[in-house]
């Protein structure tokens, strides 16, 4: 283990960690100036979770241990995650530890965790949204695997770094396989993520929502740590999405400490440009209805499967 | 005689066959059977499993029992392979029998001892299976197997259903014997010995190894429960008693993949690459099936049946993989292939097990199979409801734990396995990668069904707050169990190090390289791929307890109970919380054609209104029974012929004499 690695790992969770509500916050923000309306603060995920540190829990009655724990799981997985996807440098010592098949594996403990919390308390909604995020899950976990498998067939590993090397190193050549996986990934993040057009972040419509039903009876510190863990989690998907498709500009280890110094702005330019897409593509489309939701993940998972085929049959 | 650890295993079997017997002692007591000889068994289960875990490297042993016909008898012989499934056999077996020891109770159908009786000659006759070195003392095993796990099965036979449960199992189990026989009997190619030395020396054509491998792979798969040949599973799995669902499951659908192993690594000197394809066509299909029919079970032992399936699917997609490769020379895939495939085997014995027993100590504590009366019970039961999680977050394949880690080493079989010299073998083979990558998912699926179901949320019923943890012995069992899935989880190298022994055995291959560092996990036919889950698990398990103690120390606010909010609706009841039902209706609304669906929906003007909906097997009607109707057909045909005169009967033997002498002359 190098010290820069050892920097970079401990510089990219601690960043992680802290970016993540702020990422939120512009994505947000963004999507305000699409709407036309007047937008929140950057940093309005920060007060919302400050508030929320700073009330008590209301726990439902019949809530058991692992109600309790679920958040921490959750955020501690989300940080796991963060921690293997080389969103500023390569050189992170803890991803020999996990590969992308382990990332989606850990993903899908959060999820798991998530779900079971929220069939806990016995609720209508709880386990109505257990239930929703549970289907969207079983359709995009197999599709952003299969948007993994194909980069990891183009440069032979599946370990996340190895394979943003490869492609940062490679000549600029246009991979077909990866425009279908590029527009698969884009569809896995938006579920994911609860956003539209398969889930709503700012509804409370009871029909229809899917991530914020589970998150229903949880109050204080412990919906502070959950919504904390969900804004890393698209922080971190958008950082796979970078180290799949852009991954130009991120630290390797030949590059030394002062690749480092080139690759944060980038991150941050990175970041601010997907936001912005991201609020763009969540202004321009409408809502799906529930049911339609797994046509939209299968649609996603084929596409995905479809640049599995086209990287076999093209060989590049 | 010298010690030798075949002699030192069948010493093991023979005192669970002792074991046994002893239970005829005395029949009746439940507590000279639960308390005494089910203890003694576990004691023997993991002396089994020792001795097997220290044979793996230990070279070939052969021996001849002085049993049998004359001048037929026994062969045993002990090699890696057949090291790794006893040490699975003594591993699972342990913890199960522990569970047993206070899960047995009286006036529960068949008398204690002889249960004790037919549980520990089942665990015998798998435990001979293994080792048996000819066709005779393998069928004499498989078949002793077969018969003490049918009258374990029909424990309660006075329930018409449970009867009918055991019929269909046993059924395809002679079915399958059938074939399995028929395979041996090519096999010996023309020897007529049917030592399985023969059976390896002997050199079949192409198209007779075909056949042999067909039929075994038939014979095999019914026991395994591979669609089409699954039906047994669902009904068999739910009429047994839990520690015996758990054993069958766990354990004695790996005998069948030992069986396919053996028979096409073993004892078939050549085989060819395409039988892998078929192998893992089916298996693959039944991963899927097995899968997408678990989620919308809505009893919790089908439902865990089905899961089953699924597993077995996964497992003999593995053997077909390890075939493919082996089959067009591509030695470390094979290699890591196979290692998946006993790795797999290995993890599905013990977390299956878990949850079997699981729904054991809930059976027993609630009386309920439903999982539409169940719920809340990890307040009632946490225990169980802790214990019974790790083995639901290992089945859904999550690391750290173990079923993730045969997910890992099959995906990168998958993954790296472009250079097949068969252009459209390797267009299809990611295809079959994303196949596993969704039965994984919905894995997950179907086990936040069953755990959140069960566990979680309100009871469904009053009566549920009367139920009681299960006893201490029970936890002890659980415990073995859930604790092997963690240790495989966690230190996934040393075990690979282990079965890395028989894939040089099987495959005739030098040692593979399989990991970078000692809590590194980074196979050398994965090129660039690493997983190492301890690392891993450490951090995550790092970052949890700092957040917590971190949000403690910071903010000091109150915890305050109160009613759940459920967006501010009033009047909130159990039954508003998802049931079974729901939680599969995603699934039979995704893959409705897969279902053969009876809805009955109620209309506005119904009184009592009722929602009721069931989900068939089509193959059930498509297969079996026309099949049946067939049977019955012929044996109608066939029964003509039977008038029962003597007359007649007289007739057909003139008519017979006749037509031979017009024949010869």
């Amino acid at each position: 283990m190098t010290t820069l690695g050892a920097v970079t790992q401990l510089l990219e969770i601690v960043c992680a960690m802290l970016a993540a509500p702020a990422f939120l916050g512009w994505v947000n923000q963004c999507r305000a100036w699409l709407q036309n309306r007047s937008a929140p603060s950057v940093l309005q995920p920060y007060y919302g979770l400050r508030k929320l540190f700073h009330k008590d829990v209301v726990l439902a009655e019949n809530a058991s241990p692992l109600f309790r724990l679920a958040p921490y799981v959750v955020f501690g997985t989300m940080v796991a995650a963060a921690a293997i996807i080389p969103s500023m440098g390569t050189g992170l010592p803890l991803s020999t530890a996990a590969d992308g098949i382990a990332l989606v594996g850990l993903l899908a403990t959060a999820r798991v965790f998530v779900s079971l919390a929220a069939m806990d308390v016995g609720t209508a909604f709880g386990t109505l949204g257990a239930r929703r995020e549970m289907m969207v899950g079983f359709l995009a976990e197999p599709a952003l695997l299969m948007v993994l498998f194909v980069a990891a067939m183009i440069s032979k590993t599946t370990s996340l770094p190895l394979i943003a090397e490869g492609l940062t190193t490679r000549a600029l050549a246009l991979y077909p396989s990866l425009a279908f996986t590029a527009v698969a990934f884009t569809m896995v993040l938006l579920a994911e993520n609860a956003r539209i057009p398969v889930d709503n972040p700012a509804t409370h419509l009871e029909l229809t929502m899917i991530h914020e039903a589970m998150l229903l009876e949880y109050s204080g510190r412990h919906l502070a740590m959950m919504e904390w863990a969900a804004a890393l989690k698209l922080l971190n998907y958008a950082c796979i999405g970078f180290a799949l498709f852009i991954p130009w500009g991120t630290s390797t280890e030949a590059g030394g400490p002062e690749s480092l110094l080139f690759a944060v702005p980038l991150l941050v330019v990175k970041l601010a440009i997907a936001g912005a897409g991201l609020a763009l593509v969540e202004t321009l489309s409408a809502k799906l209805r529930v049911f339609r939701a797994p046509e939209f993940l299968a649609t996603a998972f084929l596409f995905a499967v479809l640049g599995l085929l086209v990287h076999l049959l093209l060989g590049d | 005689m010298s010690f030798s650890y075949l002699n030192a295993c069948l010493t093991v079997l023979l005192a669970w066959g002792a074991i046994g017997l002893a239970g005829m002692i005395r029949p009746k007591s439940v507590e000279f059977a639960g308390r005494t000889l089910f203890p003694l068994g576990a004691l023997c289960g993991i002396a089994l499993a020792v001795l097997a875990v220290m044979s793996i490297a230990t070279p070939v042993e052969r021996a001849v029992l002085p049993i049998g016909l004359p001048g037929l008898p026994f062969h045993v012989r002990r090699d890696a392979l057949a090291s790794v499934f006893l040490a699975l056999l003594g591993g699972a077996s342990a913890g199960i029998s522990i569970f047993s020891t206070g899960y047995f109770r009286k006036g529960e159908g068949a008398l204690p001892g002889l249960l004790c009786l037919e549980y520990h000659a089942f665990l015998g006759s798998m435990g001979l299976v293994l080792l048996a070195d000819d066709a005779y003392a393998f069928m004499v095993a498989w078949e002793t197997m077969a018969l003490s796990s049918y009258f374990l099965v029909t424990t309660q036979h006075r329930i018409p259903e449970i009867r009918a449960a055991g019929f269909l199992y046993l059924l395809i189990a002679h079915v399958g014997a059938i074939a399995i026989l028929l395979s041996f009997g090519v096999m010996q190619g023309g020897s007529w010995q049917f030592t399985f030395d023969a059976m390896r020396a002997a050199h079949l054509t192409p198209g007779w190894a075909t056949v042999a491998f067909g039929l075994a792979l038939f014979g095999f798969g019914a026991k395994a429960g591979l669609v089409p040949l699954h039906v047994w599973l669902p009904e068999a799995h739910p009429a047994a008693p839990s520690p015996v669902s758990a054993l069958m499951s766990g354990v004695m659908l790996k005998t069948a993949v030992y069986g396919v192993l053996r028979v096409s690594f073993d004892l078939l000197s050549e085989l060819q690459w395409w039988w892998g394809l078929v192998a893992l066509g089916f298996g693959l299909v039944s991963a899927f099936y097995g899968v997408i029919f678990a989620a919308v079970q809505t009893d919790m032992k089908r439902l865990l049946a089905w899961s089953s399936i699924e597993n077995i699917g996964i497992i003999f997609t593995g053997v077909g993989l390890t075939i493919v490769f082996h089959g067009v020379g591509m030695g470390a895939l094979a290699a890591l292939a196979l290692i998946a495939t006993l790795y797999h085997c290995l993890n599905h014995a013990f977390m299956k097990s878990v949850l079997f027993l699981g729904t054991g100590s809930v059976l027993h504590a609630t009386g309920e199979r439903n999982l539409g009366r169940l719920g809340g019970l990890i307040h009632r039961m946490p225990w169980v409801a802790w214990l019974t999680l790790v083995g639901v977050l290992a089945i859904a394949g999550l690391p750290p734990l173990n079923g993730f880690v045969s997910e890992w080493l099959l995906l990168q079989a998958f993954l790296f396995a472009g250079d097949v010299p068969h252009t459209f073998v390797n267009m299809l083979l990611p295809v079959g990668a994303a196949v596993i990558a969704l039965c994984t998912a919905l894995a997950g699926y179907v086990m936040v069904k069953f755990f959140g179901v069960i566990f979680l949320g309100q009871p469904r019923e009053a009566a549920l707050s009367q139920a009681r943890d299960a006893g201490w012995m029970e936890r002890i069992g659980l415990a073995w169990l859930a604790l092997a899935c963690v240790g495989l989880g966690l230190f996934p190298l040393q075990v690979i190090d282990t079965l890395d022994v028989v894939s040089r055995e099987l495959l005739k291959l030098p040692p593979g390289r399989w990991g970078a560092d000692w809590w590194l996990l980074a196979p050398a036919a994965a090129r660039h791929a690493s997983y190492g889950p301890l690392a891993l698990f450490i951090v995550t398990l790092a970052v949890v307890v700092l957040a917590a103690l971190g949000v403690r120390l910071v903010y000091r606010r109150r915890v305050r109970r109160g009613p759940a909010w459920d967006c501010g609706f009033v009047r909130i009841d159990a039954r508003m919380q998802d049931t079974a039902e729901g939680f599969g209706q995603p699934i039979r609304h995704v893959f409705e054609p897969f279902f053969q669906m009876e809805r009955e929906l109620p209309t506005p003007f119904d009184a009592a209104p009722r929602y009721r909906v069931t989900v068939g097997d089509r193959l059930w009607t498509m297969l079996y029974l026309p099949l049946g109707v067939t049977v019955r057909w012929v044996a109608d045909l066939v029964s003509r012929l039977q008038q029962g005169r003597i007359s007649t009967y007289l007739l057909y033997s003139f008519v017979t004499l006749i037509a031979l002498l017009a024949l010869v002359l």
